[in-house]
Order: structure tokens, then C-alpha cells, then sequence
């Protein structure tokens, strides 16, 4: 097949009717890729009401191409994880992401999927990204739906790009815990 | 609301049960724990103590005898309540055993295993005693208070940062106590005079 990174050939035909766009090969699997996120629902905590409140028609996350659940991980490319995993669940999580096909992402949804939240002790896998890769995290307790369609949108971007760096952040616009954490200098104001 | 039961109780086996007290509306009568059982029969045919509704250890570190295991009891019969308590175990936590009182209640079984799992009495003669909620792998008795706050076991070995090409620590805008209102305060065991 050649680069695939090359921009295509464009073949020229005559006649006003016909229309073509050129793009790369890559570019066009991207973008076809970031629109058709089967999705496998790993859902487990509480989270999970903001879940669905996303995937049902108020915020309706099939305007995004990101509605179709699978529930086996064969058929996934995102794997969600939604809600607190406990290290019982650990190896379940494992597996499922393993058995997942190429090309695969990783959402974490909340702040116990990202960095195990206030379960901060026996129970809880701090972070599912101590056991698995992941793309992009949402932080919230749980995340409100326009925070995870913002989280959706960034994933989108990072696949557009053929991102394949390990995570993304989803910035959070709270002045104040940022200058609590030393990340933003107070506004001398 | 259960003055009677405690007096039913106290009559009935008088020095099995060691202290008894009512606050706010709650009626409690600690027992002997070699007369656990017996008094479960008791209140289970005579008082008609139809539901377990929970049962929970208790670990005061320090005290003897250690753990204190709770028993609350509510009867639909009669409309009753009850919480029973038997203080079991050394310092080391030796001899923290009872009866089990799945022959009474069949509800008991897993609340028994689950107080098992958590605080690590052994109750004696339960049909199936295996831990509840977490996993055979795991070691100790998580709410016991010498368990170490920050221990994990995890069953998959976690990424090293080699491997994940990024720090696992945790990054903004997730701060190191995230989601806590407080910073873990981790517990230390008394000097010993
Ligand atoms: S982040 Fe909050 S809402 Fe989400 S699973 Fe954890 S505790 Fe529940």
C-alpha cells in the first residue's frame, strides 16, 4: 500500500458535476475512526448515573458517533471506565482491556477511575492507569455530562491527530483549587 | 423502647449479662460471649427476634478484650429492637471466637463472614467461614486498627513508570489528596508506658 501518511493521489475527471477532495490516507482513517467510537461500558460505581445520563437523549452522545455500546471488548475501540475499581476488580479490568482489538483508547471517567478519589486506602486501585493505559481522564465526583463530552471531544482531537501519547488531562477552570495546588499564582487582585 | 427485653434478658441469665444502658432510644446489653449462642436462642423463640438486621466488629486497640462484635436485632412480630455486644480477643487477638448463629437466624451467614473478613473473629461452627469481600489473596483484617492505613495488595502488579513512559503520581488537576477534605491522617500506635 505504500505511506500511508502521503496524501493521495487525486485523479481529475472532467465533467461539473463530479466533486473531489484530496487528503491523507491516515487523516481520512482518523477522522472516520473518531466518529464510530464503539464503546464497551465498563461501569461500576456511581458514576454510572452520569453515564447514562450522557448516553441518553438530553446530552445524547451519539451526536458524536459515540453511542453505539458493545459489550463484548472485540467489538470495542473505547473502553470506558466509569466508577471506583477495587483491586478485587483489577485483573477483570486487565483482561478486558487486553482483549480489546488494536486500535484502542482508554477514558477515565471520574475521579476514582482516574486516580482512585477519596478510596484512598485498602480497597481501591488508585488510578486505573497504575494497571492500563489510558487516553484521557475526566476529573469530577462524579463528572458532569458537559464534562465528559468535553473529555469525548478531547479524545476525538487526540485520535484526529493520531495522538498516541499516553495521557491527556482534561483542565479543570477551578481558580481556586488550582492555587491551592501551586499551579496558578493567586490573582493579586 | 425495649426496657422489657433487657429485663427479660437480665432475669433470664443474670450474670451472662455484664452491663446493660438505653441511650436515646437505643437498648443495649453486653454478654457474657460464652452465652452468645444461648442467648440468641432466647431471644430468637421467646422475644421473637425475627431479623438480624446487622452485625459489625469493633476494634478498640488498647482496651481488653479487643474487639467487640455487635449484634442489632429487630423483631416484626413485636416491634421490638435490640443491640447485643460480646467483647472477645487478647491483645494479639487470640481466642476472638463465638458461636455462630446461623443455626438461628440463616441471615447470619454471610453478616458472620463478613465480620470474618473485616476483624477476623472466627466463629465457631459456621457452616462455610471464607472471607466476604475481598479476596482470598489478601492478608489481615483490613478493619482491624493495626491494619497499616496506606497497605494495599494488589492482585495485578501495578505499571512502572518505564513501562506506562509517564509518572503515575498523580498530576493536576488531580491534587495529591484528591477528592479528600482532609489530608489521610494515619494512625499511631500509643506509646506503651
Ligand atoms: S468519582 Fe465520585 S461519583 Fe464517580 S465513582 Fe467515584 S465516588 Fe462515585
Amino acid at each position: 500500500m505504500g505511506d500511508l501518511s502521503a496524501p493521495t493521489r487525486t485523479v481529475a475527471l472532467d465533467g461539473n458535476e463530479a466533486g473531489f477532495a484530496t487528503t491523507k490516507f491516515e487523516a481520512l482513517l482518523n477522522w472516520a475512526r473518531k466518529y464510530s467510537l464503539f464503546q464497551y461500558p465498563f461501569v461500576t460505581a456511581c458514576c454510572g448515573m452520569e453515564f447514562m445520563s450522557v448516553a441518553s437523549p438530553r446530552f445524547d452522545v451519539a451526536r458524536f458517533g459515540a453511542e453505539a455500546p458493545r459489550f463484548s471488548p472485540r467489538q470495542a475501540d473505547l473502553l470506558w471506565v466509569v466508577g471506583t475499581i477495587s483491586q478485587r476488580q483489577a485483573p477483570v479490568l486487565r483482561r478486558i482491556h487486553s482483549q480489546m482489538a488494536d486500535p484502542k483508547w482508554v477514558l477515565a471517567f471520574g475521579t476514582c477511575a482516574s486516580s482512585g478519589g477519596f478510596y484512598d486506602n485498602y480497597t481501591t486501585v488508585p488510578g486505573i492507569d497504575k494497571i492500563i493505559p489510558c487516553d484521557v481522564y475526566i476529573p469530577g465526583c462524579p463528572p458532569r455530562p458537559e464534562a465528559v463530552l468535553d473529555g469525548l471531544l478531547l479524545l476525538q482531537d487526540k485520535i484526529a491527530r493520531g495522538d498516541r501519547t499516553p495521557r491527556i488531562l482534561k483542565p479543570r477552570e477551578d481558580p481556586l483549587t488550582l492555587v491551592q495546588l501551586g499551579h496558578k499564582k493567586k490573582d493579586p487582585s | 423502647m425495649s426496657q422489657a427485653v433487657l429485663d427479660a434478658l437480665k432475669a433470664r441469665f443474670g450474670d451472662a449479662i455484664l452491663e446493660t444502658h438505653s441511650d436515646f432510644g437505643d437498648d443495649t446489653a453486653v454478654v457474657a460471649p460464652e452465652k452468645w449462642k444461648e442467648i440468641g436462642e432466647f431471644l430468637r423463640k421467646d422475644l421473637e427476634f425475627d431479623l438480624p438486621v446487622d452485625l459489625c466488629g469493633v476494634d478498640y486497640l488498647g482496651r481488653l478484650p479487643r474487639m467487640e462484635v455487635v449484634m442489632h436485632l429487630y423483631s416484626i412480630a413485636r416491634r421490638h429492637r435490640i443491640r447485643i455486644k460480646a467483647r472477645v480477643g487478647d491483645a494479639d487477638m487470640n481466642q476472638a471466637e463465638l458461636d455462630s448463629l446461623t443455626s438461628i437466624w440463616p441471615g447470619m451467614n454471610w453478616l458472620e463472614r463478613e465480620v470474618y473478613d473485616m476483624s477476623g473473629v472466627v466463629f465457631r461452627g459456621h457452616p462455610d467461614l471464607r472471607r466476604l469481600l475481598m479476596y482470598p489473596e489478601f492478608e489481615g483484617h483490613p478493619l482491624r486498627k493495626d491494619y497499616p492505613a496506606n497497605k494495599t495488595q494488589p492482585l495485578v502488579p501495578y505499571r512502572t513508570e518505564e513501562e506506562a513512559g509517564i509518572t503515575l503520581e498523580k498530576q493536576p488537576p488531580f491534587g495529591p489528596d484528591e477528592g479528600m477534605s482532609f489530608p489521610r491522617q494515619v494512625w499511631q500506635r500509643p506509646e506503651e508506658n
